[in-house]
């Protein structure tokens, strides 16, 4: 069930689907307005991640690098130790795997302030196949140190995260996605690094989920309330750092913990969750998301089903657990 | 260049030397050949006076800044900022020790006056067109130096900083490749032949220099040119000699890479302080 408090942070226009790229896109030019050491980069893909918003704005901030992703990682480092707040796009593919030493040790290693934030991350990605598709990408990110991770749900959340992050001093990956997602929040959701967000309140089950997945999550939620089956869901938009507290508390409330994500369920969200359940409460936990494949084409609808995460698998995998 | 200044460049570039085998010795691994190739443009870049620096203030936001992208050689830039008073020189033993401020490879957030982080190759020329971006927005004035090997030059990020940098017209920006004919497994044209350098930076649209990188006058002159050209960014290519100035590690692979021992310390530092002599 969602209680009062959360339904003043839920939209109410249902049906409304905006992808989390261009809500990217139109929060870079807004902040480009108040920030004038925001730069942004790109490699050849502005059209398809956005920064194209921000470049017709502000053209003399813009700085396409071409396709050269690992050049692009390390010049925005340079212009971080100038002062600069670079804000850098490509694929997810090409900023986690092909830049991925350039992310290391030009960026994090010295934690400089540039802002990682890529597009078209998942198999839901969709068409492009699995030489376009990011499944490791948050496993990549997650494990080098200084580097915070988002990825927000929705349009809205993915507005606020570009807010935190633009003012967060220090290096961050932003998972961004292609494709629509229904709109969850609404703009009095507030977005807090380390903090996660419980929008479904139930005994039986935790389903836990960050990014494209949320509303999975919430559909197999409200599917399994129709049945009598009341879960947790909880969006966890900060995956590093991770909201610990909520993560244990729900947990040992439920008993059982279901962790969804378009990602691999080796180093993702799952294996977070599971890292900080070992150590703190340890319950059973069943990690929903591509199963170390790699992925396909295909729409992303038929992706998500074939790669069992769908409302139905989630669903089933409270029902089959409790 | 006068006389003088001469003189000191050449004093700085010997005490230079001595101390990148003193601090190699005592740390007991490192990266001799390429720091000694250096010693005299290190010697030029921070004592003729050419750079806006300022080792009270290695902060400031209007000084040049220097990114050594072949990061293995940072006894040669430690050595020069220690020289210059941005640390205490006895700093320079505990170079490769854990806790110390001078890491294995160039850590800007631990060593007063190292502008960029680097080590892992090819990643530096990024970074300082990055910083020449950076000073363009700003209006600043300030110059870009990043210093390069030639064994790096196999690195294919070398060559989409050097796209960068023409397309977006970096006269801020000046590279030195230190052209020592050696890298790790061997002599360069047998690894992997990087010939012709200055033609490939030519290629790439960069005004290019060759020089030969252990003469100080031609130093001068070139990074006075250099300083002054409009609308593309310049490559240096130095012709050196790796191990410069310890007769027994010149133009010996074997020396890239290993620390000499105190008796050969000894041997390195009597034939560094004949240099003149000869």
């Amino acid at each position: 069930m969602i209680n009062k408090e959360i339904e003043k942070i839920l939209s109410k226009e249902e049906g409304k689907k905006i992808a989390t790229r261009e809500a990217y896109g139109n929060k870079l030019a807004e902040l480009g307005e108040v920030n004038s050491d925001i730069v942004v980069m790109d490699c050849d893909l502005s059209k398809s991640t956005k920064t194209a918003v921000f470049a017709k704005k502000f053209p003399d901030r813009f700085f396409n690098m071409g396709i050269a992703e690992s050049n692009m990682m390390s010049a925005a480092a340079g212009l971080a130790t100038m002062g600069k707040i670079p804000f850098v796009s490509t694929f997810s593919v090409f900023a986690t795997k092909r830049a991925c030493d350039q992310v290391s040790i030009s960026i994090a290693y010295p934690k400089l302030n540039v802002k990682i934030c890529a597009t078209h991350s998942g198999i839901t990605l969709g068409e492009d196949g699995a030489t376009h598709q990011a499944v490791e990408d948050v496993a990549i990110m997650r494990s080098i140190p200084n580097i915070a991770v988002f990825s927000p749900a929705d349009a809205v959340e993915a507005g606020k995260v570009i807010e935190t992050a633009a003012e967060y001093d220090g290096p961050c990956y932003v998972r961004l996605c292609r494709g629509g997602a229904p709109v969850i929040f609404n703009d009095s959701y507030k977005f807090e690094i380390g903090k996660g967000t419980k929008i479904m309140e139930g005994g039986a089950a935790t389903i836990i989920s960050a990014g494209f997945t949320t509303h999975i999550a919430l559909d197999a939620a409200r599917m399994l309330e129709d049945e009598g089956i009341e879960v947790d869901v909880i969006n966890m938009a900060s995956i590093k750092p991770i909201d610990e507290d909520l993560i244990a508390e729900s947990a040992a409330k439920t008993g059982l913990v279901i962790t969804v994500e378009d990602h691999s369920i080796i180093g993702g969200l799952g294996s977070a969750v599971c890292e900080v359940l070992s150590a703190k409460n340890p319950v059973r936990v069943i990690r929903l998301g591509v199963q170390d494949k790699f992925g396909s084409s295909g729409n992303p609808a038929e992706l998500v089903t074939a790669y069992g995460f769908d409302k139905d698998a989630v669903a089933a995998a409270v029902r089959d657990n409790i | 260049m006068d006389g003088k200044l001469k003189t000191l460049l050449k004093e700085k570039a010997r005490d230079i030397r001595v101390d990148i085998i003193e601090m190699l010795c005592a740390a007991g691994s490192g990266h001799p050949g390429g720091s000694l190739s250096m010693a005299d443009i290190f010697s030029y870049l921070y004592f003729s006076g050419e750079l806006n620096i300022d080792a009270k203030d290695p902060a400031k936001k209007d000084r040049d800044r220097v990114v050594l992208s072949k990061g293995h050689a940072c006894p040669v830039l430690y050595a020069a900022l220690a020289e210059k008073g941005y640390f205490d020189k006895s700093e320079l033993k505990t170079l490769r020790k854990y806790g110390s401020m001078l890491q294995g490879h160039p850590d800007m957030n631990k060593t007063p006056g190292v502008d960029m982080t680097t080590g892992s190759l090819g990643q530096g020329l990024s970074c300082a067109v990055g910083m020449a971006i950076g000073a363009k927005l700003d209006r600043s004035g300030i110059k870009v130096f990043a210093i390069l090997g030639d064994g790096e030059c196999n690195e294919g990020q070398i060559w989409e900083a050097a796209m960068a940098a023409r397309h977006y017209r970096l006269d801020n920006l000046i590279a030195i490749v230190d052209l020592n004919g050696l890298q790790i497994d061997g002599f360069t044209k047998d690894v992997m032949d990087t010939t012709p350098m200055a033609d490939k930076w030519r290629s790439f649209g960069w005004k290019t220099f060759e020089i030969d990188g252990h003469d100080l006058e031609i130093i001068d002159e070139t990074i006075k040119k250099a300083k002054s050209v409009k609308d593309s960014p310049v490559c240096i290519v130095a012709n050196t000699t790796k191990g410069k100035g310890v007769t027994f590690m010149e133009d010996v692979c074997d020396w890239h890479g290993n620390a000499p021992c105190e008796e050969e310390k000894d041997k390195a530092i009597c034939d560094i302080c004949n240099i003149d002599a000869s």
